[in-house]
């Protein structure tokens, strides 16, 4: 794989020989751990793993609680209760789960800025790319839905209003909400569907990722100098190289050990820092909570929903245009998920042929710009809708579509970069020296 | 594939064509059952009407009910709550349709009541953005309602005045029984 020369799997043994003719499982194994990874990756590449380890807490905490869990309106928030007080161990493992969500979204971000910074999405890693967003909106549908099924107040407002973004949709958006929730309001059979597809999505999400994997298997991981990998001879790789297992996967698990220290440190003295207390209240249907707010991790793309209200010049241009087809509502709407999708485009909206950000003395600064606008939406969305933030909330989404299709794309035609290394073997000599590469090498 | 070359294969072709529609079909007939299910069952789409009674209702007060999983504004207006939606010319609304079944047409303050006095307002406690509750009881900046999850004001009249909803808050079929009873539906 990935057109980089390496050691390949041989069978030894008769039995290994046997199976391998038969099912070359053991070399599939081999060429996925042994693959070779440039030397110079730095800290922000260990979220990989996190977020796989992340995967895996979910799914085993989730398919444990699902034990326990009555997916019913009458019974589910007593079955919840039951987890916390009865079920042995429950509440531990109900707060490994919730927290967990947190762990994802906390490691998804870093993974995609670094992937922005370091120009992981630039040509061949495309569809690697591509597929990472399709992991990214998986995970959103994943915990949307799993806050709903506590069916506290917050799962039921929560529902009501990201379900009532598919009714902004023009002429036939009543009849998919109806769909979607199966009445004309969230109700049991709400409740029903979101848990089956709770279940379901972990799975779907694994399987992206494997194709996820696949992909840069195939292509090579970037770096942080964002030169390839020398392909030429097998010596040439293997200055500029080495396999994952062990030199990657130690390095990794050491970085897990240290986010699993402040993780468990969260799970175990303020579980509920990051919830909502509302939502230990009962789903009450005719009570609305006086400020609702989705969970932490959604705020950057709910500030930008709610920035476009019909005020804005932009929107009422639009209604003009559109003969009041995209109402503010369908606005706001269009603007969420377009936040997101501008965010899939941007191998294509960069035009620069420089790959790492290292060496783009403007794109830099308009970088950390995306990265305090973040912080700034989620800050806004978690106000309430009034007064001074929705305007902040409409500054930071204006910045967010600024970066994306006007800044990379121009950047990329004005910008000077500079010197690049030639090879990421000189780069790592730069940083370590030649004793630091030596002793590093795996030919020893 | 010396078939290839025959080009009197409208035999052939028929049966690609038959074959493919029937594989067409056969997906759709598929796929519907299956996305149908998520539609609204029958005991959900079995819709009821509901009687209210509304004789303990004093001047200025909302009564809130439960019908189709959704709440229901009944509100006995002020002379003031009356007076204020009236006065508003139309050209200020930002959603000019009654959005009431039972008397569609321009959102004026009649159109909207129960009764041509404007006493009675009766309608979908919804916020027309993304379905939250409204917090009534003279709210907001126009008097009426007042949306808290995204700041949507409504007048006294359940009418869109501010904010991201785009359209007045919904009317039910309703209607009068008789004079202390009110049927939803």
């Amino acid at each position: 794989m990935s057109g980089i020369p390496h050691d390949h799997y041989e069978p030894k043994s008769g039995s290994e020989k046997w199976l391998h003719r038969r099912l070359p499982v053991v070399s599939l194994l081999y060429d996925t751990l042994m693959i070779p990874t440039p030397k110079n990756l730095n800290w922000m590449w260990f979220w990989g793993v996190v977020l796989f380890f992340a995967l895996m807490l979910q799914i085993v905490t989730g398919i444990v609680l699902a034990m326990h869990y009555t997916p019913h309106v009458d019974m589910t928030f007593a079955s919840l209760e039951h987890i916390m007080r009865d079920v042995n161990g429950g509440h531990f493992l109900r707060y490994l789960h919730s927290n967990g969500a947190s762990l994802f979204f906390v490691a998804v971000y870093l993974h995609i800025f670094r992937g922005l910074y370091y120009g992981s999405y630039k040509s061949p890693r495309e569809v690697t790319w591509i597929i990472g967003i399709l992991i990214y909106l998986a995970m959103m549908a994943t915990a949307f839905m799993g806050y709903v099924l506590p069916w506290g107040q917050m799962s039921f407002w929560g529902a009501t209003v990201i379900t009532g973004l598919f009714g902004a949709i023009p002429w036939i958006g009543d009849s998919i909400q109806t769909w979607l929730l199966g009445g004309p309001a969230v109700g049991n059979a709400t409740l029903n569907r979101f848990f089956s597809l709770h279940y379901l999505l972990p799975f779907v999400i694994l399987g992206l990722s494997i194709v996820h994997v696949w992909a840069f298997h195939s292509t090579g991981n970037n770096n942080p100098t964002g030169v390839e990998v020398r392909r030429g001879s097998r010596e040439e790789a293997d200055k500029d190289t080495l396999p994952f297992w062990p030199y990657f996967v130690m390095k990794d698990l050491f970085a897990l050990g240290v986010v699993m220290i402040v993780f468990f440190a969260i799970v175990g003295f303020m579980p509920n820092y990051l919830g909502h207390p509302d939502n230990y209240l009962i789903a009450d249907p005719m009570v609305t909570p006086a400020h609702i707010v989705p969970e932490w991790y959604f705020l950057p793309f709910y500030a930008i929903l709610r920035a476009f209200d019909g005020d804005v010049w932009l929107v009422m241009l639009t209604n003009w245009l559109t003969f009041g087809v995209v109402d503010a509502k369908f606005f706001g709407v269009i603007a969420m998920f377009g936040s997101i999708i501008v965010m899939a485009m941007v191998p294509w909206l960069d035009t620069s042929s420089v790959r790492s950000g290292r060496y783009r003395p403007m794109f830099k600064w308009a970088f950390i710009g995306l990265c305090i606008d973040f912080m700034v939406l989620m800050w806004a969305g978690a106000m309430p809708a009034e007064g001074i933030y929705t305007t902040v909330a409409l500054i930071g989404s204006t910045y967010w579509f600024g970066y994306f299709l006007i800044l990379l794309p121009v950047l990329g035609v004005i910008e000077k970069p500079l010197p690049q290394p030639a090879t990421i073997e000189e780069d790592f000599k730069a940083h370590y020296g030649d004793t630091g590469a030596a002793s590093a090498n795996p030919a020893e | 594939m010396s078939h290839a070359e025959d080009h009197d294969g409208s035999r052939r072709d028929f049966l690609y064509y038959a074959a493919a529609g029937a594989g067409v079909v056969t997906a759709g007939a598929v796929v519907w059952p299956l996305v149908n299910q998520m539609n609204p069952s029958a005991d959900v789409q079995a819709l009821s009407s509901i009687l209210v009674d509304i004789s303990s209702i004093v001047e200025g007060q909302q009564v809130t009910v439960k019908y189709l999983g959704k709440p229901v504004f009944i509100r006995l207006r002020t002379q003031a709550d009356i007076d204020l939606a009236r006065s508003i010319p139309l050209d200020d609304l930002r959603d000019n349709n009654s959005r009431n079944p039972n008397k569609p047409g321009e959102a004026t303050d009649q159109n909207r009541t129960m009764d041509e006095e404007g006493r009675w307002l009766v309608m979908i406690g919804v916020c027309t953005h993304l379905g939250c509750i409204p917090i009534g009881n003279v709210s907001g900046d126009f008097g009426g309602w007042f949306c808290p999850c995204h700041g949507s004001h409504y007048d006294s009249a359940g009418r869109i005045r501010k904010g991201p909803a785009p359209e007045n808050m919904y009317i039910p079929v309703a209607s009068f029984v008789d004079e202390t009873t009110v049927k939803l539906g």
